[in-house]
């Protein structure tokens, strides 16, 4: 075992990737130069800046860069820096990426990877603070990747730049930098295998990306109330393990699904619904949501504080579920 | 004409790809009318030349990409109309399995690396295939054709500036026809021509003539050329005539119909056959034969395509994900 960071493992996994295949290469702003989060530092040096390509402030066109790379043969990894700028990008992604295949009857396949990152609790106001990725979960062709931990985040990142198809990485900015144990090899996590972190019989909870952190600590509160809560991360959205879910649920008959988006038209919703479809007959109460409420997020400290679900509204959820 | 007119056998290539373009669009206006081809079909009846003269010059390992008045650049790379036919009319033997239809046509088999329906869309994709090229070490090119109705999207701006700065193999080729879908060019913008948008960025341009399939062929050439040997990017604006509406079936009412002896003179196909004949390039039995072989081919074209079943109920849901 060793001490790393979400952001390190991040870094390290994309050194390996371009160590393992020269077909592998790293665009986006500033990433010669590490990115604002350091995600990037390094490669440069190692790898040469015709393969960790700083580019324009033209997120539309760095996108179109990287699909028509990925249709040629190689295997770009764009960084979109903040998500909130992905929607500059967005008709490249939904338009191209996202149906090359399909459109060319199979011809084409677009072997990329979007790492961008989202997340607020950093004062970033509410242009560099968002939670997005209901948006590109729900177009088809796209994979939707949000690792909640470091080993996670390694091991996604290689099965994606690894990946025939287009797979947005969705990383959180609140976790970069806090301390993980994580083993000394760095295995390749499957895309579409949920991970269950606590096993418990009273509820379920389903998180992501820093939601993650959030249930497992209101996990610790109610299992000190004397409820035991099963957390499971998805770690992907899309293809999504909704029979893990549904294993789980059907032995809690409780569910709670959170994440830091907006609670409407959220992740949670679909979950929600789909779990209500597959085990109505054994859930003992409705399906509990917690998620950001309806408003852009709004920068003054104590308003942001108030904006962000965290742990407490997962026990507040949780205990709604048992009628308490 | 130009001076560096086609001459012998080129003459007769170009020829007959534009002759095959124009029958077999001419043949997809009526199945379009008969309900037998399907979406938006955009045709590009006076254009043949720039994708005879563009097209006909690449080699399967380039990448071409066109926008939704793609079938003209499909059939001069190369790929075979009855496969097109079939997917305008979304059957399983389409190039795409019917699944791209007309704005969305693929065959990279022959270099044509998609078409898309959003105007100017995939600009920024032939410079990526250009990279992919340059990190490879191939002499590939890659090629975007698009109309000027491109060039006031922030993507065709982005792309400029990118291919630039990076020098990528990349020649971006414009058809000006003057018209952004329904509208002249003057409701989109105060720059006439094309080439004055980038002058700034220092791309080598030229504008040519783009019913004189000779002057055409002999820019593009010069362009490929250079781009093969690592320089780049270059733009290539090719004044054009659309002598249809935007798509199929859209009113026409918005520009007022050619005089018969102006579409003459702006028809790539008849000004090359009068030219031809005139400088001894072509005989009148290699005209007629042109024409004959282009109506016999997409007759069997429209044959096979009636003949090919729909795709079965599992293509939508199996293509998702590669």
């Amino acid at each position: 075992m060793s001490t790393t960071t979400y952001v390190k493992a991040i870094n390290a996994a994309l050194a390996d990737a371009m160590r393992a295949d020269p077909r592998v290469f790293v665009m986006g702003e500033d990433v010669a130069e590490g990115g604002p989060y350091t995600a990037t530092a390094g490669l440069a040096e190692e790898f040469g800046t015709e393969r960790v390509r700083n580019t324009p402030i033209s997120e539309s066109a760095i996108c179109g860069v990287a699909i028509g790379a990925a249709q040629s043969g190689l295997r770009p990894v764009l960084e979109i820096m903040f998500i909130d700028f992905i929607t500059l990008a967005l008709d490249q992604l939904v338009n191209q990426a996202a149906k090359a295949h399909a459109m060319s009857g199979g011809q084409l396949s677009v072997p990329l990877v979007l790492r961008t990152q989202g997340g607020a609790g950093q004062r970033g106001g509410a242009q560099h603070s968002q939670s997005l990725e209901a948006w590109l979960a729900h177009v088809p062709g796209l994979k939707v990747v949000m690792p909640a931990s470091a080993a996670d985040a390694a091991g996604l990142l290689a099965s994606a730049i690894a990946d025939e198809g287009p797979v947005v990485f969705v990383e959180n900015k609140a976790l970069y930098f806090r301390r993980e144990e994580v083993p000394d090899e760095r295995p390749p996590v499957p895309i579409g295998v949920a991970r269950t972190l606590r096993q418990g019989g009273d509820v379920t909870i389903v998180a992501t990306s820093r939601m993650v952190g959030e249930a497992l600590a209101a996990a610790e509160e109610l299992a000190a109330a004397g409820i035991a809560a099963e957390v499971i991360d998805p770690r992907t959205l899309v293809p999504l393990d909704l029979d893990a879910i549904v294993a789980s649920t059907k032995r809690t008959g409780r569910l709670v699904v959170a994440h830091e988006a907006v609670r409407f038209c959220g992740v949670g919703a679909e979950i929600a619904a789909s779990v209500a479809a597959a085990a109505f007959d054994y859930l003992d109460a409705p399906v509990e949501r917690v998620g950001a409420p309806f408003a852009p997020i709004p920068l003054s400290p104590p308003l942001e504080d108030a904006y962000l679900p965290g742990a407490a509204d997962v026990v507040a959820a949780a205990l709604a579920t048992l009628g308490r | 004409m130009s001076e560096g007119a086609p001459e012998g056998a080129s003459a007769v290539e170009l020829l007959r790809t534009m002759r095959r373009i124009r029958a077999f669009e001419e043949r997809v206006g009526v199945l379009k009318r008969a309900d037998e081809v399907y979406g938006l079909i955009h045709i590009s009846i006076g254009g043949e030349g720039v994708a005879a003269a563009v097209c006909g010059a690449l080699r399967n390992d380039d990448a071409l990409y066109s926008g939704h008045r793609a079938h003209g650049h499909a059939i001069a790379m190369g790929a075979p109309t009855d496969r097109l036919m079939a997917e305008l009319m979304g059957r399983a033997d389409g190039v795409c399995q019917g699944l791209g239809g007309s704005m969305h046509l693929v065959d990279t088999a022959h270099g044509l690396m998609g078409a898309t329906g959003v105007v100017g869309g995939n600009i920024p994709l032939a410079l990526g295939s250009a990279l992919a090229a340059r990190l490879n070490g191939s002499d590939a090119v890659a090629v975007v054709i698009f109309g000027d109705g491109a060039v006031q999207a922030g993507h065709f701006n982005e792309s400029v500036n990118l291919a630039s700065l990076w020098r990528l193999p990349v020649i971006l080729v414009c058809e000006n026809n003057g018209f952004a879908e329904f509208t002249p060019r003057s409701a989109h913008t105060n720059v006439e021509r094309v080439s004055d948008v980038v002058a700034p960025y220092e791309l080598e341009s030229a504008t040519v003539d783009g019913s004189d399939v000779g002057a055409v062929r002999d820019a593009f050439a010069g362009f490929l050329g250079a781009a093969r040997a690592g320089g780049g990017p270059f733009l290539l604006e090719c004044l054009t005539h659309r002598l249809r509406g935007h798509y199929e079936g859209d009113a026409v009412q918005y520009r007022e119909a050619l005089a018969a002896e102006e579409w003459q003179a702006r028809d790539p196909i008849a000004r090359l056959e009068r030219l031809g004949v005139e400088r001894g390039w072509l005989s009148t039995a290699e005209i007629e034969e042109a024409q004959r072989a282009a109506l016999e081919e997409v007759e069997a074209a429209v044959e096979f395509a009636r003949a090919s079943p729909w795709p079965d109920a599992g293509s939508t849901e199996r293509l998702t994900y590669a």
